[in-house]
């Protein structure tokens, strides 16, 4: 496995996705599917599950799924991000499934990584709160034991991805034995969804609300944190690579039309005003590209220091991304501001995944206390356990 | 951009008042101090060019690995490299070997290996405290334009002495009227029986000083359209119609020159390529300037030899004494700006932060993170085109950026070093942070930016060659040389346009 270079499988993933989703995810597709409620198409859901296995990428083969890892993660997640499309891939196949993989618990991985991999379950993970921080430390959701087994959750959750329509919620909260992680089903009792208006039309996202709500304990009391820590770092890679899939096309769209829309008796990309801006777009797109692959690769090898390349690809690929996105409306002028063009599509969702799972300064400071320790104190090893720098996140504040 | 490629290089170090003095510096500064550089980025050098370089014999050739080049590279130094022996001797063994040029082909002292693995081959000559090649522009440009261009006896007469230093080279290209728009150099060469006479002035000029050879751009058909009438020659420099003056930096160094020719002669055979055929000859060396520019991070190189026939009593000395006086001079060098520290990474300035109590300021940390990021990205923008040149693809696009984000991380670093410092950035020399690399490199940062192609040339290319966005049109083209307008710094001392001046 050798880092930036894909294989030949890996290589044909990519095609047969973005065939896919040229097919499937059109803009006039894209456009149709912002504007209802649910944000995607059931039956390319299907297609995506039956023809591609794509909702088992991660998924081991005993589970039914295709047993791939993070850098194939990242090729879809990078087509997709291109594609813009709308569906919610990445609250089921990156931070659900990832969350279910990270727990080690083989009874939950066995009753629910098939479905998810089926296609018949869609499936997201809460986090944070009304603070928005996606850290499981100083969470104010309560699960308090039964006395008949199981556990009843208390308290709300936002900013959940895709959170109206998930079959399946895990949630995290603060249990007796510590920070926790449980399994909600739709249609639990004393569980209230509430879609939210979002910026990015194109990835819904909802608050949800618990009352006594029935919830089944995944992995162990008190793993909370390393289970979302773990599985926060690798979806920020995996968002990092959709920025970069986005910013590509952002920049494909400038070139194109540079090279098209003429004025003063020149296509505009012959002006050196246009042709610069245009070239610091692939600066941005292309060291974009090298950090998010860089960082799947250390994620495949489950490098030590992963938790900081992690959040050094997740800070830079949110700024390349929004700069080459707002640089796009620009060299497209008029029309690029407009409804009808699709250049604010992309500008939505690069501000929107900019502050997902932290912003770019949160994530400067996680690498910072690799690189200097927390403030006061030695630098810390990435990866050891407890180290200065060892959250994956920033805590929240207290 | 002559001036360019000696400064980011391998980097002689010219006392312009003391020829004799000169030595070989070696890059100052360590690896960024990060416990996160678990896949180390290796040398710069990683971009050179090695489709053109194995064009000639090692087609097809399949790339050996690292590993095993590393173990032949360190098995034939462990052989060979005695102590006592001469520098000379030992540049001589080391070229006639293929280890000092490794991705040279085969036919011409190279091993026809890609730049990463010629890259793993150095590091192993860095590793065993051998003396590197000599450094300069020899290797860097002069070598691989004449494996290109070169006749068979050009490549017979030139190519080995780069190699062992008994020829050291600079770049005569810029002119005071012709910078950016290189193709419009008023330089004249013409012919006289079996000789060229050469007149003119060209500018910024590194290393001229040493030089035995230069890489000269001669108008050679004033008729012809710009790009059509110049010729490349190989132009010795030790002649009376070659005058050399030193130029002052802002950072107070002399490392480059402005070079007069009056009446130089260079011989027909030294002509290298066709004649008036010169663009094309020039467009090999511009872009192994361009993809040698980029930033090094990281990665152990040897201390380069001395080269030229002015140093050639440097190399009298033992390899054992040599390599002595190299480790004697390394630390804190601080009379010579250049990149180098730079080249570091955010390693320096996070030990200073800590070193100075800045380490808890958040607005140090949130920029000491950012400069590393985007040194480590710069990295990986490098390994991965040579991965990608490994797995036989076409250079992606990821290879033109290097230039252009070297000259960002210069400012950035620069910036980052000003946060980090307060009020002691307003210190220089040994009174100055970081023994004064930090004024330093204040000074040396607009430099990048400019040489070797300035910023805007580079974005030129990118949008044109990468993005395939239309050319600016140049009114210039397609008219005969010498109906162009020349700004003020292109008319001759005589004054007036170039019609009545140069003709």
């Amino acid at each position: 496995m050798t880092t930036f270079v894909f294989t030949a499988e890996q290589q044909e993933l990519r095609q047969t996705l973005r065939k896919f989703l040229a097919d499937h995810s059109p803009p006039a597709q894209v456009r149709r599917l912002m504007e209802t409620e649910e944000g995607y198409d059931p039956a390319v859901w299907s297609l995506m599950a039956d023809q591609l296995g794509l909702l088992g990428l991660t998924v081991p083969e005993e589970h039914g799924g295709l047993g791939c890892g993070p850098v194939e993660q990242v090729v879809v997640c990078e087509e997709m991000g291109r594609a813009l499309l709308c569906a919610p891939y990445f609250a089921t196949a990156v931070l659900a499934t990832g969350a279910l993989l990270a727990s080690g618990d083989g009874r939950a991985q066995a009753e629910l990584l098939p479905p998810i991999a089926a296609g018949s379950m869609i499936a997201t993970l809460a986090v944070a709160e009304q603070d928005g921080a996606w850290s499981a430390r100083g969470l104010r959701t309560r699960a308090i034991a039964s006395p008949g087994g199981g556990h009843r959750l208390s308290g709300a959750k936002s900013y959940v991805i895709d959170g109206a329509i998930a079959d399946l919620i895990l949630v995290a909260a603060q249990a007796d034995g510590g920070p926790s992680l449980f399994a909600v089903r739709a249609g639990a009792p004393g569980l209230t969804r509430r879609p939210l208006r979002t910026l990015d039309l194109t990835r819904k996202q909802a608050a949800v609300e618990f009352d006594e709500v029935p919830a089944a304990l995944i992995g162990t009391e008190g793993a909370g944190e390393e289970i979302v820590s773990r599985t926060v770092r690798l979806a920020a890679v995996a968002l990092a690579a959709e920025q970069v899939g986005g910013a590509q096309r952002c920049l494909d769209m400038s070139v194109e039309y540079a090279r098209l829309r003429v004025q003063f008796g020149r296509p505009i990309g012959s002006f050196q005003a246009i042709k610069h801006t245009c070239a610091d777009m692939l600066v941005d797109v292309e060291s974009a590209r090298s950090a998010a692959y860089y960082a799947a690769w250390a994620a495949a090898q489950d490098a030590p220091d992963l938790p900081l390349v992690a959040s050094m690809a997740k800070a830079f690929c949110s700024e390349a991304y929004f700069r080459v996105a707002a640089e796009n409306i620009q060299v497209h002028g008029g029309i690029g501001f407009t409804w009808e063009h699709d250049a604010h599509l992309y500008y939505r969702r690069a501000k929107s995944t900019e502050v997902m799972l932290g912003a770019p300064a949160e994530h400067r400071e996680v690498a910072a206390g690799y690189l200097l320790g927390r403030a006061g104190q030695p630098p810390g090893r990435p990866g050891a356990p407890g180290g200065p720098g060892a959250p994956g996140m920033p805590a929240r504040p207290s | 951009m002559d001036y360019a490629a000696a400064r980011c290089r391998d980097i002689i170090d010219i006392d312009v008042d003391n020829v004799r003095r000169a030595a070989v510096r070696p890059r100052a500064g360590g690896r960024p101090g990060t416990a996160g550089g678990r896949r180390p980025a290796r040398s710069g050098r990683q971009r050179r060019k090695g489709r053109q370089m194995r064009s000639e014999d090692d087609a097809g050739r399949v790339p050996a690995e690292a590993g095993e080049v590393r173990r032949e590279a360190r098995a034939w130094i462990k052989e060979h490299l005695d102590p006592a022996m001469r520098l000379a001797d030992w540049l001589e063994v080391l070229a006639d070997s293929g280890w000092a040029a490794p991705s040279w082909p085969r036919r011409w002292h190279g091993k026809g290996l890609p730049p990463a693995l010629a890259a793993a081959a150095q590091e192993e000559l860095a590793a065993a405290g051998a003396p590197g090649p000599p450094a300069g522009l020899g290797i860097m440009l002069a070598g691989p334009t004449i494996i290109d261009h070169g006749t068979e006896e050009q490549k017979r007469r030139f190519l080995r002495p780069l190699l062992t230093g008994e020829h050291a080279w600079c770049q005569l290209f810029s002119e005071p009227g012709a910078g950016s728009d290189l193709a419009s150099l008023a330089t004249r060469a013409r012919r006289d029986g079996e000789e060229f006479i050469v007149d003119g002035q060209k500018v910024w000029t590194s290393l001229a000083q040493v030089a035995d050879y230069g890489m000269l751009l001669a108008r050679t058909d004033p008729s012809a359209p710009k790009h059509h009438g110049i010729s490349y020659f190989a132009l010795g420099m030790g002649q009376p119609g070659v005058e050399v003056r030193p130029l002052r930096q802002m950072t107070g160094d002399s490392l480059f020159n402005e070079v007069f020719l009056s009446g130089a002669r260079v011989a027909a055979g030294d002509l290298i390529g066709e004649l008036n055929g010169g663009w094309a000859v020039a467009r090999t060396t511009l872009a192994h300037e361009r993809t040698s520019l980029g930033a090094r991070v990281g990665g152990r190189r040897p201390f380069p030899s001395p080269a030229g026939s002015r140093l050639a009593g440097q190399r009298e000395v033992t390899v054992a004494e040599f390599m002595a006086r190299c480790r004697q001079r390394s630390p804190g060098r601080t009379s010579n700006a250049d990149t180098s520290m730079v080249a570091a990474g955010a390693g320096p300035l996070i030990r200073l932060a800590a070193d100075l109590g800045r380490d808890a300021d958040p607005l140090v940390r949130q920029e000491l993170a950012r400069l590393h990021t985007i040194c480590q990205i710069n990295a990986w923008n490098g390994l991965r085109g040579r991965a990608a040149a490994e797995a036989g693809g076409p250079p992606g696009p990821e290879a033109s950026l290097g230039k252009l984000m070297a000259s960002q991380i210069a400012r950035l670093w620069r910036e980052t070093a000003t946060l980090v410092c307060g009020p002691a950035a307003m210190l220089a020399g040994p009174d100055g942070p970081l023994d004064g690399q930090v004024a330093l490199q204040a000074l040396a940062a607009p430099g990048p930016a400019i040489y070797g192609g300035s910023d805007q040339i580079q974005r030129n290319v990118i949008g044109e060659r990468v993005l395939g966005l239309p050319k600016e049109p140049d009114p210039s083209v397609g008219l005969p040389w010498r109906q162009l307008r020349a700004g003020p710094a292109g008319r001759g001392p005589a004054g007036g346009g170039r019609e009545g001046g140069r003709s």
